[in-house]
């Protein structure tokens, strides 16, 4: 299944802001955090389809994980 | 009590007298500094009912007790008046150092009365105080009176002044210092403009008492080091500034797009922080005292300058459809010069856009200009013409609720009480949604910032759908940031502090011998007396409300989709846990418990 992962504030590293991950069995946020060489204490703001999640969430084909370190106030 | 010098100035424009009188400590034991303090002056000198641009209204430049001291962020003052947008109290916080300048030259709270007969500026250097002609600096730019006034006055000293849209009475306009920190939101620029004072210059050498400097000392470290050990305060705000909340927003599906139309924003990444960093960015700057840094300073062109907000970004952005970065940090630039709130000047573009767009403004009312979503083009052009009053740019100067009322169709304004809302769609954020209807001043996220628990998880993660206990967090929410805004520091802080540590502040600058919830009581005392002079003034809870595009359009795609906000089940709960009655009235009783 593909998951697409976007990345932002300082997670963007080398300009890349978002990738497609395959993953061939079950995969859960922790596995994207995995492959992504971020650790689950770096993310202050993890959703899946724009709802908050935490690393069990299982993934589904064609979700989205968005990905924010510790930032924000407006 | 330490920590204010015990002086108002008392300015009369009319007769031009100058007045010295002492601080009433006994209120301000009660009613802190700032935000509170300056309502409880209000409330005495002031008729509610009063025209808000008339010269009976009076005009209040209002420190606390943090103002000038050493204390994490203690550089902040407030402009507090009757507003002419909403007609409720109004009261604009401002950073910077003008603040704590005045400060300086040991004075706590300036009262201007009355109207003066042509255009003045004031001079304070410590105690000596003008009136002088301002009739070169009138009609001029924000930058341009700045560096005038740098020309003529004492070195270092400080500036603040209205801009074109103040002296021309629009309704956004904001009154600016330090070219661009702005006391922006409810209209206060207009309220200086109609008393024809264009600006106050200030330069101090003194410092306010303090109460114990060791003391102070050992709180500073603590706090500077909650400050550094939180994510927000201590890595986010410095390194992206509060724009960065633009990509936030927009993957929640709660980042207002077409006025409100839509809640995502396809370009959203566009006009994000990360961009602005990347391609603008010079650096960070700072107000007084402050460890945070989030001010954006950007170069584009040949032109430098402050760079715009989260809020700015958003409603020159995606609440017009729009995804120049380019033209967005231009008409920033242009509402510092005009004297404009960014959020009621780029929220009221996006309701003349969708107007026009359905057709109740003609194109012969454009003067060959553009006003379509997703088009940048002239949205410089309009907000200087809101600042000049030129064409349709001078019903747009009234706001976005009177302009869409004068088409008759008042519901295509995104307001409450008339002020424009910011960028957090509530249908996504009920319990920001029920403190946007219920907030004395109107469509405002920093009386109490339901965002942090509901989006960014502090001090503790709420589901933000939910509705259930959102009025206890609303209620407390407002009355610890009424704490904060008459202390004179910055709200950022509550990122990393709570009330105990702002207990501790005051204790420590000004001796007093505050609990975490004793201060918390005089949050809520602020909190009642402002909604005393609303209801004084005619805003009656029938005004606690949310437009109706909130209330009964559901949000239509995206991560909120199907929403609309229930504030309907929120409010009597709310009205509840204030004391108030079910009509929302504050009762005998809890006035009493307050001591008003
Ligand atoms: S956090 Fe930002 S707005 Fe607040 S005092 Fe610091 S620089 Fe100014």
């Amino acid at each position: 299944m593909e998951i697409e992962v976007r990345y932002f504030a300082t997670f963007r590293k080398n300009n890349i802001n978002k990738e497609t991950m395959i993953f061939i069995d079950e995969a859960t946020v922790g596995d994207v955090l995995k492959q992504a060489g971020i650790e689950e204490k770096e993310v202050a703001i993890l959703l899946v389809n724009g709802i908050k999640v935490n690393q069990i969430k299982k993934l589904s084909h064609g979700d989205i994980v968005s990905l924010f370190p510790p930032v924000g106030g407006g | 009590m330490f920590g204010y010098n015990g002086k108002v100035l008392r300015i009369n424009l009319k007769t031009r007298q100058i007045a010295t009188e002492a601080l009433n400590m006994e209120d301000a034991e009660k009613f802190i500094g700032g935000r509170g303090l300056g309502t409880k002056m209000m409330m005495d000198e002031v008729d509610p009912q009063v025209d808000p641009l008339s010269p009976e209204n009076k005009l209040l430049i209002v420190t606390g007790p943090m103002t000038g001291n050493p204390v994490a962020t203690g550089g902040r003052y407030m402009v507090v008046t009757k507003s002419p947008l909403s007609g409720t109290i109004a009261s604009s916080n401002s950073g910077g150092k003008w603040g704590a300048e005045l400060k300086f030259a040991g004075f706590d709270v300036i009262i201007f009365e009355d109207k003066a007969d042509s255009p003045v500026y004031l001079s304070i250097e410590d105690d000596k105080v003008e009136l002088l002609p301002a009739d070169d600096l009138w009609g001029t730019t924000v930058s341009n009176v700045t560096k005038k006034m740098q020309e003529r006055h004492a070195k270092g000293c400080k500036v603040m002044t209205i801009g074109p849209a103040g002296e021309n009475l629009s309704l956004i306009a904001a009154i600016m210092n330090d070219e661009d920190r702005a006391a922006g939101r409810s209209g206060v620029g207009a309220v200086m403009g109609s008393k024809n004072l264009k600006a106050i210059v200030v330069k101090g050498s003194g410092k306010p008492p303090v109460f114990d400097k060791d003391i102070i000392n050992e709180m500073n470290k603590v706090q500077l080091a909650k400050i550094k050990a939180n994510g927000v305060t201590g890595q986010g705000l410095p390194t992206y500034g509060t724009a960065v909340l633009v990509n936030i927003l927009n993957e929640l599906g709660s980042l207002p797009t077409n006025n409100f139309q839509l809640s995502q924003f396809a370009a959203a990444d566009d006009i994000g922080g990360e961009k602005l960093a990347e391609n603008y960015l010079i650096k960070n700057t700072a107000c007084y005292r402050c460890p945070i840094a989030c001010g954006r300073y950007v170069r584009i062109g040949d032109q430098e300058g402050g760079g715009p907000e989260y809020e700015t970004l958003w409603a020159f952005g995606s609440d017009c459809g729009i995804n120049d970065l380019d033209a967005i940090i231009k008409a920033n630039h242009w509402c510092n010069e005009m004297g404009l709130d960014t959020i009621s000047a780029g929220s009221t573009i996006a309701a003349a856009i969708e107007l026009k767009e359905k057709g109740y403004i003609k194109e012969d009312e454009l003067d060959g200009l553009k006003l379509e979503f997703g088009n940048g083009t002239d949205i410089i052009e309009w907000t200087k013409r809101m600042g000049y009053r030129q064409g349709l740019g001078n019903k747009m100067a009234e706001g976005s609720y009177r302009l869409a009322e004068s088409y008759g169709v008042p519901e295509f304004s995104m307001t409450v009480k008339k002020l424009e809302l910011p960028a957090y769609d509530p249908r996504g954020v009920q319990g920001q949604g029920l403190q946007y209807a219920t907030t004395n001043r109107g469509g405002c996220h920093v009386r109490g910032y339901l965002i942090s628990p509901e989006v960014l998880g502090m001090p503790e993660q709420l589901d933000r759908f939910a509705t259930e206990g959102k009025e206890t967090w609303t209620k407390i929410f407002q009355d610890l940031t009424a704490v904060i805004d008459s202390l004179g520091v910055c709200l950022f802080t509550s990122f990393a502090l709570g009330a105990p540590d702002y207990a501790d502040m005051y204790n420590a600058i000004s001796g007093t011998h505050h609990t975490a919830e004793s201060i918390l009581q005089v949050g809520e005392r602020i909190w009642n007396i402002e909604k005393m002079f609303n209801l004084k003034a005619g805003i009656l809870p029938d005004q606690d409300t949310l437009p109706e595009r909130l209330l009964h359009e559901p949000i239509a795609e995206g991560p909120s989709k199907g929403w609309v906000h229930k504030l309907d089940e929120m409010l009597p709960k709310y009205y509840e846990v204030r004391g108030w009655s079910a009509e929302g009235m504050p009762t005998e009783e809890k006035l009493k418990e307050l001591g008003l």
